[in-house]
């Protein structure tokens, strides 16, 4: 029971530490002083909740023991977050688009495990959850400007949305790992707002004059640690420090 | 100069300054202080905003969550520092844009030690303890500075200054207390980084220029010789205490001036570096100049999204 908690837990929180270093990329590159601060922000928000999953996570575990190991020290296999999270900056549409269609998730996730019986995560999601509702208004707001903005943005954002969407469906494939933390009231079970998420992605692409993909052609394997080819690279960023100088404390 | 009406406005400007009263953007004001402020506030709003891109260099490689968090919120400071700079120059009447503009064509400097690589981790240490360091040593007599929106910018500015160099002499430590390999990381850092902090405060008061004027407006306080051995005479003890050694064959206490003498600052690099021949000039300018440039459509769309949102509340 104590290794499926903490599997589950690392599906929550890798999808965290990805898009946080994603973000983290972007310092002092974006377009203005205020994304920059902005997105700054979310990467912080993103990666203080990584740090308390870990650090319960790491309770939970006997090989990786600290919020360090379990971030730095895993393979690539061994990281559990969705595909979406590891897509590149390929420009600040794709930033903005890759965030709301995380964000929507996200905070819906999080309202959910706040009714969980696992007291640690309620915790957690409680703390979470204002952080979450900010993120979400923020890529929101951002939708709406870039689609509702000149021609050039509607079609940057259209573009972004249409590419990402392959990676949407995952958000909401349950593994068997996650079946067995819904029935024991733990974890949450993401079916049950899977409509409300593309309902309200749907609305606010309409508010954006932006048209819903409606493609069905979907992506996965992240869930299970089989990741894009953009993933060993993120990695090799991350785990630089702790990989060329294993055992030391910084 | 001959307006006699303007020569009493003039004396009671600096009559004003003398009490120690600020000078408010609403003031009369005389052109040379307007475009003194202008040059001096905007230079350091872009030294804040260059200075993320050395340390932003290290976000994605921080080597633990902990530092990867401290690290990305002191470069999110150090643009929340930008963004009060530049609005303090905004009330001299100049845009944002204009400064950028300045910026990019190279018209306007930075802080030149932004120009300097951080090659390992131990150089984001180096810059916390010693850059931020420096710069607060040629801050803190500006929370006094007589033009309001300035001090007021520099209290707040100051403050975090003083995080940002505790949090880096705290991974100097850290290293220096580590295994040989981070002590020498970190010796490494202080032996590239001492001689450009150094240089942070200019050059010597025999060949700097505008510090008469400057020292009546409070824009200067001190001369630049001054700061730099005050940074010195602080910095070397920190070293010591972590068993670092400072760069330099010629540095002694001298007990007669209670003071450390040091050797001679290399002023050809300082030249070579503010003439745009440093070894990150180029890369530095470029990331600005992409970054402003990639984001045109960005802020196009935003301006345009916000008219068309101001047209529609007009209609109803
Ligand atoms: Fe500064
Ligand atoms: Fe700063
Ligand atoms: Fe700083």
């Amino acid at each position: 029971m104590k290794q499926d908690l903490y599997t589950y837990i690392l599906g929550i929180a890798d999808n965290n530490l990805i898009l946080g270093q994603r973000l983290g990329e972007l310092c002092g590159h974006g377009p203005s002083l205020e994304t920059d601060i902005a997105c700054t922000n979310i990467s912080l928000d993103l990666l203080g909740q990584v740090r308390s999953y870990y650090q319960y996570a790491a309770q939970l575990n006997e090989r990786l023991t600290s919020e360090d190991q379990i971030a730095f020290m895993r393979t690539e296999r061994e990281y559990l977050n969705v595909l979406l999270v590891e897509q590149p900056n390929t420009n600040f549409a794709y930033t903005i688009a890759r965030q709301f269609l995380y964000d929507i998730f996200h905070k819906l996730f999080i309202q959910n495990l706040q009714n969980s019986t696992d007291q640690t995560l309620v915790a957690i999601a409680n703390k979470a959850i204002k952080e979450v509702s900010y993120h979400q208004r923020f890529s929101s707001d951002w939708i709406v400007r870039l689609g509702d903005g000149t021609d050039e943005s509607h079609e940057k954002i259209q573009t972004a949305i249409d590419d990402l969407w392959t990676y949407t469906n995952e958000l909401f494939q349950l593994t068997p790992n996650d079946e067995q933390m819904i029935k024991a009231g733990k974890g949450v079970n993401t079916a049950l707002f899977k409509d409300t998420y593309y309902a309200q992605i749907n609305s606010i692409l309409n508010e954006a004059t932006l048209a819903t993909p409606q493609s069905k052609w979907f992506q996965k394997g992240g869930k299970e640690g089989i990741h894009t080819e953009h993933m060993g690279y993120i990695l090799s960023d991350l785990q630089y420090m702790q990989r060329t100088y294993p055992n030391m404390e910084w | 100069m001959n307006d006699p009406q303007q020569a009493i406005r003039e004396k009671q400007f600096e009559a004003k300054i003398a009490r120690d009263e600020k000078i408010e953007p609403k003031d009369w004001m005389p052109e040379k202080y307007r475009q003194t402020h202008i040059r001096q506030i905007s230079q350091h709003a872009h030294s804040e905003v260059v200075g993320m891109l050395p340390e932003g260099n290290w976000i994605t490689r921080a080597p633990t969550l902990r530092r990867k968090v401290a690290l990305l919120a002191k470069v999110q400071d150090e643009a929340g520092h930008g963004l009060y700079l530049y609005a303090a120059c905004e009330t001299l009447g100049v845009s944002r844009d204009e400064l950028y503009e300045q910026l990019h064509s190279g018209k306007a400097k930075y802080s030149s030690i932004f120009n300097y690589p951080t090659i390992t981790w131990a150089d984001i240490g180096a810059i916390g303890w010693l850059v931020d360091g420096a710069a607060i040593i040629n801050q803190v007599p500006l929370c006094n500075t007589s033009y309001g929106p300035y001090a007021r910018a520099m209290i707040r500015v100051c403050k975090e200054e003083s995080f940002h160099q505790r949090q880096g002499y705290e991974i100097m430590m850290k290293l220096a207390n580590g295994t040989p390999e981070q002590k020498a990381m970190a010796q490494d850092a202080l032996n590239r980084w001492w001689w450009p902090s150094l240089m942070m405060f200019g050059p010597t008061d025999a060949e700097s220029v505008h510090t008469e004027q400057s020292m009546k407006w409070k824009l200067k306080r001190k001369s630049n010789d001054e700061l730099r051995q005050q940074f010195i005479d602080q910095t070397v003890p920190q070293a010591e205490l972590i068993g670092l050694t400072i760069p330099d064959p010629d540095l002694k206490w001298n007990e007669a001036r209670q003071s450390y003498d040091f050797g001679p600052i290399d002023w050809d690099e300082f030249w070579q570096v503010v003439k745009g021949h440093g070894p990150c000039n180029k890369e530095r300018m470029n990331a600005r100049v992409s970054a402003w440039k990639e984001g045109e459509w960005v802020r196009d769309a935003a301006m345009c999204y916000a008219e068309k949102k101001a047209a529609k509340k007009e209609v109803v």
